[in-house]
């Protein structure tokens, strides 16, 4: 199918569009096209066939594996999602997302110019204000997961208007949960028009759509998920809540991949890709740096493309850049917890 | 470049694999090897030829060019070795196969280094696909080892057997040859190909510390010649050979009529297909595993795009686009994508086929990044626009290069993708289970893989359809071409027999003449000539048609049309065919028995015995007819590999001269029952039974060009069906020399043979002439790999 200019810019009417400068244009969504959507395939082995053999195909060695460490502490959403958080929890994060790495082994990498920071900070939205608050002046944006995060079965105009009040309280991300049973019966129309909903509370706000894949029983669910999500406006596609049992795969993670290269090549618009839950070794965040090189190209190494929601990744990150500094196989109590 | 600076570009960066072990080795045999004969190596010889690392040209290696006397006493060695290796027992010889599978593991990373210095592939793929499946390998044998004497029943080892094998997959080539030779019995002389010896010479390091009995295994190296002189060897009872079908086909013809069992493991151009509802993203990951993986030097490449036209244009985008990511470098560098070409003299030879397909106007795409500047690369290629006459649609490549055309229809598909004289492999993508189940028996292929490319594995079979060779390696149906019938030696020379000639005219009655049989109907002799049919005292019983070649050319028309529709004819439909068959051959048993007794001069009984044991064979075949099942192998693969069996196609058949009846029976009952379509020659001498026959076949529903018989001078036809390429296989009972010519004349499309070398059949025991063999010879085994799960 191919989107007329006249819809996309009609869409994009009814929406506003973030005023700072970005690199690419934002995604503002097209209509739902469900010939798509029913088109879509996934073949599930030969998909875990690729999964499985991208660790093997790229590895990456020294000073390169240091640098692309360095990389992913940029993509890393820092998080913290628990109803034990309080206040001074969330400022230590904020202060390990302004200074992940001890500063010795910063100069020692000869990095200092680098800046290197996290890519955001992720709560829920009764932290959002400490975190703000907390980062102030660093530049990283505070993320929060919305709409009755992770089930998503509150009121739906309370969930509307949770992300109206994150927003407000200066979260300049927004993690939306999909209804996971329009999915599984199949109602293309509600997600998207729920979706499209979220879309428009965010405002400015970038949007992460959730799309829980852990719950959706096929790839195939994934993908077409997936789509309506960016049909109607998502500028990231992420995989999961971090609260179900499965959380983000190699094979879910190169199925939305996957999606976002074939919404672009439709409608010019580049969305970005989020896996969160259970990514916490550095060797895992490697493959899935290469997974976004390969599929997708070096735009989907930066921020604005690319996250990983992570809690425990960067400590391991920490002892790994430790040991390329002195040789010496690290341990946990050297480094600052979060 | 600092941390700093690769932090902005995100470059890869290298990753190389330490040759260090592998150099270690080659000091320690100080890079200059002799023969590995007799349990131990020879000095390093005279004559001797240099290994090349492709990726900087530096040579690695000396090694020894062997003689006709290194040759005589390697195959001495193994003569010697057999005996002791067959009685030692299954079991016995498993804990060898068992021990060497060990070592191959433990030493795994040496052998993977070694191979991709020696070979030029990436060390990603030595190391996890190599290696690997060549360790797995001896482990499963190791096991068919153990179960030979249960499973294998009623067979033997052969004795030596020769084994020649190429550059592509040296080690994993070795594994597939000796493995199951060992298993079975046999010893061996290996040759690894010139431009890759290596591993082959570090596997003989694993048999001596492995306590191999010595013998065992004999590795040669050496050029062309010296494969030659093992596949010549008087004492050499198999040869084996994966390669060219150029060579293939020579060796075809040197081994004509020597009684060395043959397999060829040959070229290919194997067709890619893929359907509009097809997971394009993981089909354009299929194509990189199907002509990218080791530089596309791979005989089951898929090598031939084949694309429904309605999304050509967008699949042939975004092949582009993954064209782009791939990455071409040192094979010992763990990022790459793609190594070496093997030897310069390949380099050229794709540069020429490349450079031919865009003169014959195809539209060339490769990404124009940098290749390594010393070194053996040659670039991803993809030629869009290629039809299917031209010569890049045909002919090998043996290279990283990807041609394409669009088909319109499921049927079209499956022309395009059988419009070719090879037959090795397919890779079928569609979602829809109905399309690629239904689309996979109609590719003329040994191995189907629905959704995946290039799946290998011990447990299953792999091997071609027409001029891709044939015999299988892998699985149970591998086995079958390491072992003889045990009743084989028992077998005694055919005693000639020669027509009666007429002495006296016939005169009662109304004169009969026997027609030839083609398409359903009786046909009279292109030639126009008859020849008359005598009792033993000389009494004229009828004429039959001198049949030609253009009897020939007709019959094997009406075969060939009548093949598509036996071939699906359901199992339980061919039975009731044969059974009603025998039991109108019962209706007639005195008619028969008469015939038999006129022209042979048999006693009653002994006719009446061969026309009742052709009626039961007909009943056997019948009963086999829905029986042969095929097999779900047990494949390391979440879905089912399915070993179907398929009929060969249309058959050539020479008839015994012992036996009239029986003989044409025991041999036409099974291939039709199989789903074939057969050309039968009658016994030249005793040719009645057989024509007597077709009244028979009319009466039972038999549908017409099922059978044809065409009577006659049976050499001379036979050389006709031997040479015809419209023929897939031909059976030959008759001479020594007969036998030779048939597999001589075989070669030209190398059709499957199957000859008696002149030894007479004893068409009355069960045991020889009826049975498992003949459905195994009227069959073709293939592999259809389906992975399954949402």
């Amino acid at each position: 199918m191919t989107v007329s200019t006249k819809d996309i810019t009609q869409t994009a009417d009814q929406l506003p569009v973030a005023a700072h400068p970005a690199r690419f244009p934002r995604n503002p969504g097209i209509p739902l096209d469900l010939d798509w959507v029913s088109s879509v395939q996934v073949n599930t082995s030969a998909v875990e066939r690729r999964a499985g053999s991208l660790g093997a195909r790229r590895s990456v060695k020294k000073d390169y594996q240091a640098a692309w460490l360095l990389r992913a502490i940029t993509l890393m959403d820092l998080t913290t999602l628990n109803g034990d958080d309080t206040r001074g929890k969330v400022r230590r994060l904020c202060a390990k997302a302004k200074r992940p790495l001890r500063r010795d082994l910063i100069e020692a990498l000869g990095v200092e110019d680098l800046n290197i920071t996290t890519g955001a900070v992720c709560v829920y939205h009764e932290m959002i204000e400490t975190a703000v608050e907390a980062l102030e002046g660093s530049g990283i944006p505070v993320a929060a997961v919305s709409t009755g995060f992770p089930d998503a079965l509150s009121p739906f105009h309370l969930r509307v208007k949770e992300i109206e009040e994150s927003v407000k309280a200066g979260a300049s991300e927004i993690d939306i949960v999909i209804s996971r049973r329009h999915v599984l019966t199949g109602d293309w129309q509600a997600l998207y028009d729920e979706m499209r909903a979220y879309r428009e509370a965010c405002g400015e706000a970038h949007v992460k759509a959730i799309i829980s894949t852990g719950n959706l029983g096929s790839l195939r669910n994934v993908a077409r998920a997936s789509h309506v999500c960016m049909m109607a406006g998502a500028d990231f596609i992420k995989t999961s809540t971090g609260k179900e049992s499965v959380n983000a795969t190699l094979p879910v993670s190169l199925t939305m991949v996957r999606t976002t290269r074939e919404y672009e090549a439709r409608t010019g618009f580049k969305i970005g890709f989020k896996p969160a839950g259970g990514i916490s070794k550095a060797k895992d965040a490697l493959v899935y740096m290469s997974l976004m090189k390969e599929e997708r190209g070096n735009d989907w190494l930066e921020p604005d493309l690319f996250r990983f929601g992570a809690s425990s990744l960067l400590g391991d990150i920490e002892r790994q850049l430790e040991h390329f500094v002195t040789g010496r196989y690290s341990a946990t109590f050297r480094h600052g917890i979060s | 470049m600092t941390v700093s600076e690769i932090f902005k570009t995100m470059e890869y960066g290298t990753a190389p694999e330490s040759a260090a072990e592998a150099k270690a080795w080659l000091d320690r045999h100080d890079s200059t090897f002799g023969l590995f004969i007799g349990g131990g190596f020879t000095k390093p010889g005279e004559d001797r030829f240099d290994s090349m690392n492709p990726a900087n040209g530096e040579t690695i290696a000396s090694l020894t060019e062997a003689t006709s006397k290194d040759v005589d006493a390697a195959v001495k060695a193994a003569a010697k070795a057999q005996k002791h290796w067959a009685a030692l027992g299954g079991a016995g010889r498993a804990r060898h196969l068992y021990a060497l599978a060990r070592l191959i593991q433990k030493h795994a990373r040496l052998f993977a280094v070694l191979e991709s210095l020696d070979n030029g592939k990436p060390i990603r793929e030595s190391r996890d696909a190599d290696i690997p499946l060549a360790a797995r390998h001896f482990y499963h044998h190791a096991g068919w080892a153990q179960l030979m004497e249960r499973e294998m029943a009623g067979y033997e080892p052969i004795g030596v057997a020769g084994q020649v094998i190429p550059w592509n997959f040296p080690f994993l080539m070795l594994a597939w040859k000796i493995a199951p030779a060992l298993a079975m019995g046999n010893t061996v002389v290996l040759k690894p190909a010139e431009y890759t010896s290596l591993t082959a010479l570090l596997f003989a390091d694993i048999c001596i510390e492995a306590g191999l009995p010595e013998g065992v295994v004999n590795i040669v190296t050496g050029h062309g010649p010296v494969g030659a002189m093992i596949a010549e060897h008087a004492d050499v009872a198999k040869v084996a050979f994966t390669g060219s079908t150029r060579v293939g086909r020579n060796l075809r013809e040197q081994t004509a009529g020597t009684g060395k069992k043959l397999t060829l493991e040959l070229g290919g151009k194997s067709p890619f297909i893929v359907f509009d509802d097809a997971d394009i993203d993981s089909a354009i990951e299929g194509i990189v595993d199907a002509i990218w993986f080791n530089q596309g030097q791979v005989c089951c490449a898929g090598s031939r795009l084949l694309v429904q036209e309605s999304i050509a244009e967008r699949f042939h985008d975004r092949l582009r686009q993954r064209m782009r990511t791939l990455r071409v470098g040192d094979p010992l560098d763990k990022s790459i994508d793609l190594g070496c070409i093997v030897d310069p003299v390949q380099h050229q030879r794709i540069s020429e086929m490349v450079a031919l397909g865009v003169d014959e106007g195809a539209d060339m795409f490769r990404e124009e990044t940098s290749l390594p500047e010393n070194g053996c690369y040659y670039p991803p290629t993809l030629l869009i626009g290629v039809e299917a006459g031209d010569t890049l649609a045909q002919e090998e490549i043996f290279g990283p290069v990807l041609v394409s055309m669009n088909f319109r229809t499921p049927a079209e598909a499956v022309q395009l993708a059988n419009n070719s004289r090879y037959g090795l492999a397919a890779s079928v993508w569609t979602e829809n289970i109905n399309l690629a189940l239904g689309v996979a028996p109609q590719i003329k292929a040994g191995v189907i893989w629905i959704n995946c490319t290039n799946q290998f594995d011990a447990a299953a079979g792999f091997g071609g359809y027409r001029e891709s060779g044939f015999g299988r390696e892998g699985g149970r149906e591998g086995l079958y071409e390491y072992v003889k019938p045990s009743y084989l030696k028992s077998l005694k020379d055919a005693a000639p027999v020669t027509p009666h000639s007429l002495t006296e005219g016939g005169g009662e009655g109304i004169d009969r003449t026997a027609k030839m049989y083609i398409g359903g109907k009786q046909a009279r002799p292109d030639s126009g000539y008859s020849q008359p049919i005598a009792t033993p005292k000389g009494k004229l019983i009828s004429h039959v048609g001198i049949g030609n070649r253009k009897d020939i050319r007709n019959a094997v028309e009406a075969a060939t049309a009548a093949s598509g529709g036996w071939a699906k004819a359901s199992g339980h439909n061919k039975a009731q065919i044969l059974y009603y068959i025998g039991e109108n051959l019962a209706a007639r048993r005195g008619e028969f028995e008469t015939r038999l007794r006129e022209m042979t001069g048999v006693s009653s009984k002994v006719a009446a015995g061969e026309v009742e044991a052709a009626i039961n064979r007909f009943f056997t075949y019948a009963a086999w007819a829905d029986k042969y099942d095929g097999q779900v192998h047990s494949v390391p693969l979440r879905g089912v590999t399915v070993a179907m069996k398929e009929p060969v196609g249309v058959m050539g058949i020479a008839c015994p001269d012992e036996a009239p009846l029986l003989g044409f029976v025991s041999l036409v009952a099974p291939a039709i029952a199989m789903g074939n379509t057969v050309v039968a020659v009658p016994s030249q001498a005793h040719p009645l039974s057989a024509t007597d026959l077709y009244q028979v076949f009319d009466t039972s529903d038999l549908p017409g060009g099922v059978v044809n018989i065409v009577t006659g001078p049976r050499d001379e036809l036979t050389k006709t069906l031997a040479d015809h390429y419209g023929v897939d296989g031909v059976w030959y009972h008759g001479t020594q020399d007969g036998s030779a010519m048939v597999e001589r004349a075989a070669a030209a499309n190398l059709k499957r043979t199957w000859v008696n070398y002149g030894k007479a059949i004893d068409w009355t025991d069960p045991a020889q002439s009826e049975g498992e063999e003949y459905l195994r010879h009227a069959t073709e085994v293939k592999n259809v790999w389906i992975p399954y799960g949402e």
